[in-house]
């Protein structure tokens, strides 16, 4: 039997701190917590950043930090630093270190690193060892070479690895959803359909359960199946919740594709034990070739976003056109004046009140009481994006909709209205990579921090 | 005819990956359940979201009285021209759907 505790879907999001501590309470076999996904956007990975506050995180890691102290058990996050780069994962050991150092702590520092150099992943792909997934991206050697990071997914062999150094804390890079959360119930012989499909019901913490914001769950696995509890006193897990969460951010609700296989989730029975526990069994794990997910991000333009926001009533009837106008008028004055070709970038004004969500796929018209118009330019460098953005700039301001009226003038909420963006990135990769050892992709190594 | 959202309990989208969009239609009761499913054609959801009728996966799920439907996104999330980074807006064209 393995107990493994989550602390929360993501370090950063907040828990319910009297739940953690029950769950500490309760001797569980490795404490098992979530840094990130790609769910915020290619600039994360672009970047190697975290999207959440380094203060934020600061507080939640001492309290885990402490919790595992408390329950001399391993504390494990996957995907460090909400992108799991290399450089996320410095970014959390230097918290770690800060904090050993504050609370008198000597720990063994783990860190899996999940950066791919860009010579191996194009030596997959000339040797017919990648693999695009559904609905994936062209890719060329061209693309690999523009990427400023690509991650390999690590799964349970390489979350083991850094157990297995005897670490007390495991810092990993980017790995899948599941593999903390399934890592240990694998290696000690637990049921493996039941681990994996534990750790994607875990994943989320409480998500799965009556109350999402307690976050902290408890589950056991063992030989037959897995076992899940809500830490929070008012939080029960139902076979309905506890069922319905193999819907959330799944494009199949059955099937989880992970390295070296996939878990199939068909016939598998959830029961009641009571009305806070739901008992899963018969999920299955079908072992197949070892695999793992790439993810990569590249820099494709620099981006000067205007906003201003139209209220009378005229212009608001007829923005649509005023915006095509505009959107006219400024590429016409970028390509004469700063003598960029007309394909080299982009003007977009999206209609805030109007269709600025969905855009074609909107299918209602109302008038709205006023319109925000976002003004996006995005150009090959940042210096020719800002100033494509003071060419936008004045149309935001006094565009009349017809030659012979009166200037009008909308509504700035700042100045300058236009605002630097920065790079904007993509994603490039949705493919597999083969491997014939699981652990030669990634770097595996220990650190000594803080003091006795 | 009313609206989808109107009858059920909760539509919600979400991204699956960058790639993957996907819309899950939570029905409270089995006839609620079998009215979206034989109510919502496959072709109908396809023109919702401009994707190919092909490229539409459809679960319809008894024992949650849900129906899914995944598809590849218009737009790969993060792209210039993405308007919805995390996807939740695609959920309000079928809420807003007229069923039978």
């Amino acid at each position: 039997m393995t107990r493994v505790l989550v602390p929360a879907g993501a370090l950063g999001l907040g828990y319910d701190r009297a739940a953690l501590e029950r769950g500490v309470a309760n001797q569980p076999d490795i404490i098992a917590i979530d840094g990130g996904s790609t769910d915020s956007g290619p600039s994360y990975l672009g970047r190697g950043v975290s999207k959440y506050s380094r203060a934020s995180t600061k507080v939640e890691w001492r309290e885990l930090m402490q919790a595992r102290a408390k329950a001399g058990v391993p504390l494990v996050i996957g995907t460090a630093g909400t992108c799991g780069a290399d450089a996320a994962v410095d970014w959390l050991l230097d918290i770690t270190r800060e904090i050993a150092l504050e609370e008198g702590m000597k720990v063994k520092v783990a860190t899996l690193k999940s950066g791919q150099p860009k010579e191996r992943v194009k030596a997959a792909l000339g040797g017919g060892r990648l693999h695009a997934l559904p609905a994936a991206p062209d890719l060329c050697e061209a693309i690999i070479d523009a990427c400023t990071n690509i991650v390999a997914l690590a799964g349970v062999e390489q979350v083991a690895a850094a157990l297995g150094t005897g670490a007390d804390i495991v810092i990993a890079g980017r790995t899948t959803d599941t593999a903390i959360i399934a890592a240990l119930p694998v290696v000690r012989g637990d049921n493996a359909g039941a681990a994996w499909h534990g750790a994607k019901v875990g994943e989320c913490g409480a998500l799965a359960t009556t109350q999402p914001n307690s976050g902290v769950i408890q589950i056991d696995f063992d030989a037959s199946g897995f076992t899940i509890e809500p830490m929070a006193a008012e939080a029960s897990a139902t076979p309905y919740t506890v069922s319905a969460h193999m819907l959330y951010e799944n494009s199949d609700p059955f099937i989880l594709h992970e390295p070296g296989g996939h878990l199939d989730v068909t016939r598998s029975e959830y029961e009641a034990l009571d009305s806070r526990r739901v008992r899963v069994k018969g999920s299955k794990w079908v072992p197949g070739r070892y695999t793992v997910k790439l993810e990569g991000a590249r820099v494709v333009g620099y981006q000067t976003v205007g906003l201003a926001v139209i209220r009378e009533r005229r212009y608001v009837s007829h923005v649509r056109e005023w915006a095509a106008d505009v959107e006219a008028k400024v590429r016409d004055k970028i390509v004469a004046r700063m003598g960029l070709a007309s394909d080299a970038f982009s003007v977009e004004i999206r209609l805030i009140g109007m269709d600025a969500t969905l855009g074609a796929l909107e299918n209602r018209r109302e008038v709205p009481v006023e319109v925000g118009i976002l003004g996006i330019l995005t150009c090959p460098t940042a210096e020719q994006a800002a100033e494509a953005g003071k060419i936008l700039n004045p149309y935001l301001l006094h565009h009349p909709l017809t030659e012979d009226e009166p200037m009008p003038t909308f509504a700035f909420p700042f100045s300058p209205a236009e605002m630097q963006r920065g790079a904007l990135y993509e994603f490039c990769l949705n493919h597999v990579m083969e491997l014939d050892d699981p652990l030669a992709a990634f770097v595996l190594e220990t650190h000594e921090v803080g003091h006795a | 005819m009313p609206e989808l959202g109107s009858l059920v309990s909760k539509v919600r989208s979400k991204n699956a990956g960058p790639f993957w969009l996907t819309v899950d239609i939570f029905c409270d009761d089995p006839a609620t359940f079998a009215r979206v499913r034989d109510g919502l054609q496959d072709a109908d959801v396809a023109r919702l979201f401009g994707v190919e009728r092909q490229l539409l996966k459809r679960f319809d799920i008894p024992s949650l009285n849900v129906v899914k439907f995944s598809v590849p996104r218009p737009v790969v999330q993060g792209m210039r021209a993405d308007r919805d980074m995390h996807g939740a807006g695609w959920a309000c064209l079928l809420e807003e759907f007229q069923i039978e």
